[in-house]
């Protein structure tokens, strides 16, 4: 075995070894600067035909809020949804919404098919509000603190694993228990 | 019923790969040759069933059978059929039963047709492909299954993401697919000869139209998608060094390098193990693109599913498969002999050039596309490499490659002579310098660059032409006698004429359209008119479209030149019913020499409309010199030595005896 033959090789262990560490990294936890910050001042009307829409003093009532970002045109949507269900079934902590980009009445649509998980639904027409959020995309799901603070962010769809080890968990230890 | 036989079939797919990827493999270094034999009808059988599993997704596409996720998740009933079908593999399952039909259609291809190959080397090409295989159909059952029943069936689906409900992007996965594949056959063949421990002209003779075949399709995928990219994004752009892009480019690069230097494995015997790092790295570097695309490792999230489990799943596959090649490589290579030498001036020195060229292009493309994530790995912080990079990188490492793919075919084997090659190429070297005068003097604004650009671009094609007059004695001999060589010259030399004059042709289409193209964006009113590139656009409204499945506003433009009418330009802004998204359908009016591109945006509210007018002078020549490159592979793939096939091989007793190097 010479050298030159064993190189490819060598580099190749380095490249594995930064996709790896950046399969653990990505896209999971893309850094909010928004994180243990104040959430932003903003109030969203409710989704035409809907009642509730979301402002930012309904997050500051000394309870843990899950925020999710969602919309009816977003796929992935559709696959965090029975997980939201399942939150908001359980009681375990209050659900609000902030539907990104959407057409009224496809998210009452799309709510009526799928089943409403969501207290408080804001309707952000033009995407500004989830700029302030720091929103890259949907669906996003943020963690909100009990003085108003983003307490944890978490991009894409929400599976199993994230549910239960990371936002609950994340929600628990907010709540103290 | 339909869908479980579809799943069916792939879990029998997959027993039959393991069993392809072991019998054969065990028998050929046990000399059961029974069990060699295993291999040819296993492959066929194995083809079958995956074809049958996607026939079967494919119906559920066609019928629109929502009780399954996948149809439900990216299909629509009112969706036209065409994409209905292309939406099959238009997501990630789908997409992955593609990659996995052609997989298993090429084992087939060989099995089938492989009949002048020695029959333990097949068995274990067939048995590496299977192996491949596995992996894939693994993948697919494990976490990516594409026939998981949903329950309760939605009234209707979700629809295909609107931007890929296009033409042009309905065969960009297919042909990119044909070529990622086609890749794995050099891959099989490159770690046959590394188990077999030899490596031969006969073993080059299989492998280089497998990497030209596949080469093309990549070809054709890859101007596919930035044909795409030009009329569908509405920016006018072709290229825009994104992971997804580069992910494609890399191992088109080094596929291109493999295509060379093959060649000289086959007429000389020399650069073999340089050849078979080659195969492996072009095809690891397929397999690194589907693991960028489909992990969301670099892309962030939202295009594709980011599941992290199928991430780790890729990951874990490119480890085993490029890592374990790479293994056997470093203790298989050096057994390998080395073959004929050759002085540095010679064929075999400019293939060398060329190589180290394209490798290090590939180098530099790959570090831009993983340095945000090396970096993120390091130290947390999240940049993102943009076009400058690869601008100050990849193109200096062109410009020897491609002043140099202007001489090296008129270099002999073994010792070329430089001097000689110039004078030969003297009538393309003064055109070369008249055009980049020219270039100079008349266009307006002409940075040095450019003018280089151009002149590399025109020095490409005329050396290419000249090189094949020089072959004919065109004009120095008598018609007659140029006619009988033009006859007698192998296919390949034609091939590489076309293909080496489609990549000057791109190459000026990219230089010319970017530096001389002129950009309006701005709001125009009813009645307006706007020059630009020598044409008047007059803006004459809009008015509401329906389509099949969407609403547009269609802006009308009336283009004329020193007053005579040209054309009626009519771009759309279209929104899906089943998504709030809203895609741009830029108009292009090709002329001769330019593309006239107009994109309508927004109202201001107050009658007018946000428009992007542009003048592209030879954009077309970018996707016009790709297909001349896919074709000149194609001719090249018709040659008389690649229809006549290898010639046998005497049985070798030794796994460590080589054979000479053949003469050809």
């Amino acid at each position: 075995m010479r050298l030159t033959h064993i190189l490819p090789l060598v580099l190749f262990a380095v490249v594995a070894l930064a996709l790896g560490i950046g399969l653990t990294l990505n896209p999971r936890i893309i850094p909010s600067a928004l994180i243990d910050k104040p959430i932003p001042e903003f109030t969203l009307p409710p989704v035409d035909g809907r009642p509730n829409g979301l402002a930012a003093s309904d997050l500051r009532t000394g309870e843990v809020a899950i925020v999710n970002i969602f919309a009816s045109w977003c796929g992935p949507c559709r696959v965090e949804h029975p997980l939201l269900m399942e939150i908001a079934r359980s009681g375990e902590v209050p659900v609000h919404g902030i539907n990104y980009k959407d057409l009224p009445r496809n998210a009452v649509a799309w709510l009526k098919q799928y089943g409403d998980p969501y207290q408080r639904v804001g309707s952000d027409r033009d995407g500004h509000v989830s700029i302030d959020w720091g929103v890259y995309g949907v669906p996003e799901t943020f963690v909100i603190d009990r003085e108003g603070r983003i307490a944890y962010k978490h991009v894409g769809p929400i599976m199993r694993d994230d549910l239960d080890n990371k936002i609950l968990k994340k929600v628990r230890e907010l709540q103290g228990k | 019923m339909i869908v479980e036989i579809g799943h069916y079939a792939l879990i029998l797919a997959l027993a039959l790969s393991l069993v392809q990827g072991t019998i054969p493999l065990a028998g050929a270094h046990l000399r059961y040759d029974s069990w060699v034999a295993v291999a040819r009808p296993v492959a066929i059988v194995q083809f079958g069933f995956v074809a049958v599993s996607f026939a079967a997704l494919t119906y559920a596409f066609v019928v629109s059978d929502f009780s399954v996720l996948n149809v439900a998740m990216n299909s629509h009933s009112a969706k036209p059929l065409l994409y209905k079908v292309s939406g099959v593999w238009g997501n990630h399952e789908g997409s992955l039963l593609l990659w996995v039909l052609i997989l298993t259609l090429f084992g087939a291809t060989v099995a089938v047709f492989g009949g002048n190959l020695p029959p333990e080397l097949r068995a274990r090409v067939l048995s590496v492909q299977a192996l491949i295989g596995t992996g894939f159909l693994l993948f697919m059952l494990l976490t990516s299954n594409p026939f998981e029943r949903l329950v309760p069936a939605p009234a209707d689906g979700q629809g295909l993401n609107p931007l890929l409900q296009d033409p042009g992007l309905a065969f960009h996965p297919p042909f990119l697919y044909l070529g990622y594949v086609g890749f794995s056959m050099a891959f099989s063949f490159a770690v046959a000869a590394l188990i077999e421990g030899k490596v031969d002209a006969a073993w080059a003779r299989w492998v280089r139209p497998w990497t030209l075949a596949a080469w093309c399709c990549l070809t054709v995928g890859i101007a596919l998608g930035s044909w795409w990219a030009y009329y569908e994004l509405g920016w006018g752009g072709f290229w825009f060094w994104d992971p997804v892009e580069n992910a494609s480019f890399m191992p088109w690069l080094a596929g291109t390098a493999l295509l060379h230097t093959a060649i000289v494995v086959e007429k000389r015997g020399a650069l073999r193990s340089w050849t078979i790092l080659l195969a492996i790295l072009t095809f690891s570097l397929s397999l690194l693109g589907t693991f960028l695309v489909r992990s969301g490792v670099l892309t962030s999230v939202h295009a594709f599913a980011t599941d992290p489990a199928r991430g780790v799943f890729i990951l874990a596959f490119l480890i085993l498969v490029t890592g374990g090649s790479l293994t056997l490589f470093a203790i298989r290579a050096p057994t390998l002999k080395g073959g004929g030498l050759f002085a540095p001036i010679s064929r075999e020195g400019a293939l060398v050039l060329n190589n180290l060229l394209l490798t290090t292009a590939c180098a530099t493309v790959l570090l831009g596309t993983l340095y945000p994530l090396f970096l993120d790995a390091l130290t947390g912080e999240k940049v993102s490499v943009g076009p400058p990079y690869f601008h100050a990188t990849f193109v200096p490492l062109m410009v020897p490659v491609i002043a140099a793919a202007g001489f090296g075919p008129l270099m002999a084997w073994k010792r070329g002579d430089l001097a000689g090659a110039l004078s030969r190429l003297r009538v393309a070297l003064v055109f070369t310098f008249a055009v980049a005068l020219a270039t100079l003097v008349f266009a307006a604004k002409a940075p040095l660059l450019a003018v280089l650009g151009t002149a590399l671009g025109t020095w490409l094609v005329a050396a290419a032409l000249s090189e094949l007059a020089e072959r004919l004695k065109l004009f120095r001999a008598s018609p007659g006698e140029s006619w009988r060589r033009a006859r007698h010259l192998p296919r390949a030399a034609y091939g590489m004429t076309i293909a080496h004059a489609g990549a000057g042709i791109v190459i000026l289409g990219v230089i010319v359209s970017v530096t001389w193209e002129t950009e309006h964006l701005q709001v125009v009113r009813v009645g307006d008119t706007v020059p630009i590139g020598g044409y008047d656009f007059t803006f004459r409204g809009v008015e509401d479209v329906k389509g099949p499945n969407y609403d547009a506003v269609r802006g009308i433009f009336d283009v004329s030149r020193d007053g005579d009418p040209v054309a009626v330009m009519t771009p759309e802004s279209r929104v899906y019913n089943t998504s709030t998204m809203t895609t741009t359908e830029a108009a292009i009016r090709p002329t001769l020499t330019s593309d006239l591109y107009a994109v309508i945006g927004d109202p201001d509210g107050k009658g007018g409309w946000a428009a992007r007018l542009y003048h592209k002078p030879l954009v077309h020549w970018i996707w016009l010199g790709a297909i001349l490159m896919a074709i000149g592979g194609v001719v090249s793939l018709t040659d008389r030595r690649h229809r006549v096939g290898a010639p046998k091989r005497k049985p070798v007793r030794s796994n460590t005896d080589t054979t000479r190097p053949v003469e050809a």
